[in-house]
């Protein structure tokens, strides 16, 4: 019984299992709660460690920590979904960045826009079927000098023309692995 | 005498300063003197005099805000200092600046301003995606705990000051003190009712200090160099210098440091280059998507908080967004209004169902669905979620675009509406 999530719970009512954290999560979790004085402070610090080494935060991850740091799975779930970059669902391999915020937007961020979608075949919200990117639009990326803008994972990208979009894709086509 | 303290150290090609190397630059000299016995009571009193005011965006004086903090023996030991690095303002790029550039300067401003209030755990609330800052400010944050200067008992002072750097995952609203508040002890972050404020009951309850990147970046200089340098940088009315920024299509978009008081038309014509070939400057946000539309009528205006004040906008963070006369004002401000719908908290409905409605009218005007009482609803909002109406800035914050650009580009609107379709698109 103690696996079965509570019926006023938001997680999906099939999912039933916490997986286990790795040791690896457990030990970045922990360094975090030397930081703060409770645990529930710690709940979006490890929704970024999960994320970051599990690529998102399945049911399965968010039911772990909720477990783990003692905090109700709606809590969780509340902050999980309030945050623009705690991933709910699967991600590419790469998550595209895309700055739409006004300075961009000035300066032609839309037809990168067409110019993405036209290349990797994806649009806001989308993966590729390659599993390679996710194309997310993020408010302002706070490089407004140098719009339109965009991150590829941690990189960040300037001045963005629509040949610049394919040698960006080219460049991490070479790299391989994220 | 140093004339940009807030930038002198920053040369992005050759990577911000080690620790060695920034304090020959006159750095760290806030520490020394609290070392050297300094007391809180006079280093905020020096801080009220310096006349310097909050660089976040609402420009309240720091000394004042610091003071509402309870002290003396009878007053909470546990007290914070919070950092709001957490900038999505659109439009702004300046707190990147500073921490990418000079992260040493973050860390002696906050050593000074935890001093003051009697913080011994300061928080850097940082955007998730300032990847580069992060790194610089851990690193510097290693520098300084190598050295000594932060830690347990420092220098033999007494003081502790552990500085926590905190990343968060994009939400505009964080920048609301309270809500920022809020998502550092790991909630969602809905703003909290005022009262009480932070000063006195903020994070975990204990009184805190929620200062900008930029004010924080202020303390050093103000304590290196005194008072009275400070009160002879400005050009105006506000004292010392502020980072500010232009873009949009002008020839040299970028971010540089200026005396308060600096006419516009300096910032834009010389700094930025003016306008790019073929384009008419039409207008500006003066601080960021949410302040009110300026015109060009007003450029030879001077870069002050009251000045700004007195047609109706504000100087907010000082990082000007310029619209030419080849780009549409109404999808410019249509953009702010789907940032602001999306970046809603949801807690109040005037927000939560206003900004949504009023992001649908424009999707409509840009795509020649727009109705004559369009127009009407429109304005009716920027009474519906007018400040003192909703339960925090981020609506009468947009409403700033909104008002303005209703009342400036009305003919522009009225167009979309008689021709069915953007007459800027071809």
């Amino acid at each position: 019984m103690s696996e079965v999530v509570s019926s006023n719970n938001v997680i999906a009512s099939n999912v039933t299992r916490a997986r286990k954290l790795t040791d690896a999560e457990i030990a970045e979790i922990e360094h975090e709660m030397t930081l703060y004085p409770d645990k529930q402070a710690v709940g979006l610090e490890a929704l970024k460690i999960v994320q970051k080494h599990q690529g998102w935060v399945s049911d399965e991850s968010l039911l772990a920590i909720s477990r783990y740091l003692d905090i109700p799975a709606a809590d969780l779930e509340g902050v999980a979904t309030f945050f623009n970059l705690v991933y709910r669902q699967p991600v590419g391999k790469r998550v595209i960045l895309f700055c739409r915020s006004v300075s961009c937007w000035i300066t032609g961020c839309e037809e990168i826009r067409s110019k993405i979608k036209q290349s990797l075949g994806i649009d806001y919200g989308e993966t590729t079927a390659d599993n390679e990117y996710t194309f997310i639009p993020v408010p302002c990326l706070g490089d407004c000098d140098n719009g339109p803008v965009m991150m590829v994972g941690d990189d960040l990208h300037r001045r963005l023309t629509p040949q610049k979009i394919d040698e960006i894709i080219a460049e991490y086509k070479d790299k391989g692995e994220a | 005498m140093v004339s940009n303290p807030l930038t002198k150290n920053i040369d992005m090609a050759r990577g911000p300063l080690d620790i060695k190397a920034y304090e020959a630059a006159d750095g760290y000299q806030g520490l020394r003197k609290i070392v050297a016995g300094l007391s809180p009571d006079d280093l905020m009193q020096q801080v009220k005099d310096s006349g310097l005011k909050g660089r976040g965006g609402a420009g309240f004086p720091t000394g004042l805000k610091w003071s509402f903090v309870p002290s003396g023996e009878d007053a909470p030991r546990q007290k914070y200092l919070v950092v709001n690095a957490d900038e999505m303002e659109p439009g702004t790029f300046k707190d990147r600046l500073l921490m990418e550039g000079d992260p040493h300067l973050l860390l002696d401003g906050m050593i000074i301003a935890a001093w003051a209030i009697g913080a011994s755990v300061a928080y850097i609330f940082l955007r998730g995606e300032y990847v580069v800052a992060e790194k610089a400010l851990r690193k510097a944050i290693a520098e300084a705990k190598e050295q000594g200067y932060l830690g347990k008992n420092i220098q033999g002072s007494g003081f502790d000051l552990d500085i926590i750097v905190h990343t968060s995952a994009g939400r505009y609203i964080c920048g609301e003190e309270t809500a920022l508040l809020n998502a550092l002890e790991g909630k969602r972050a809905n703003p909290r009712a005022k009262p009480p404020f932070p000063q006195v009951s903020g994070l975990w309850g204990k009184p805190t200090i929620v200062n900008n990147v930029e004010t924080i970046c202020n303390l050093p200089g103000i304590l290196a160099y005194g008072v009275d340098w400070y009160h002879s940088l400005t050009k105006g009315i506000d004292h010392g210098t502020k980072l500010f920024g232009v873009s949009g299509r002008v020839k040299n978009p970028g971010c540089w440091e200026l005396p308060l008081g600096t006419p516009i038309r300096e910032l834009l014509e010389e700094k930025a280059g003016g306008m790019q070939d073929g384009l008419n400057l039409r207008g500006f946000l003066p601080g960021g998507g949410s302040t009110d539309f300026m015109l060009p009528k007003h450029l030879d205006l001077n870069l002050d908080y009251e000045e700004i004040g007195k047609v109706g906008s504000r100087l907010a963070t000082g990082t000007m967004i310029v619209l030419d006369d080849k780009t549409c004002p109404v999808g410019m401000i249509g953009n702010l209004m789907t940032f602001f719908a999306h970046e809603s908290c949801g807690f109040c409905t005037p927000c939560r169902d206003g900004l949504p409605w009023v992001d649908a009218i424009f999707r409509d005007l840009e795509e020649g669905r727009g109705k004559e009482k369009d127009l009407q609803v429109l304005l009716d909002h920027v009474d519906y979620m007018g400040p003192g109406k909703t339960f925090c800035a981020l609506a009468p914050g947009a409403t700033a675009p909104l008002g303005s650009g209703l009342k400036y580009f009305e003919d522009d609107f009225k167009r979309h509406i008689a021709e069915g379709k953007c007459p800027y698109k071809h």
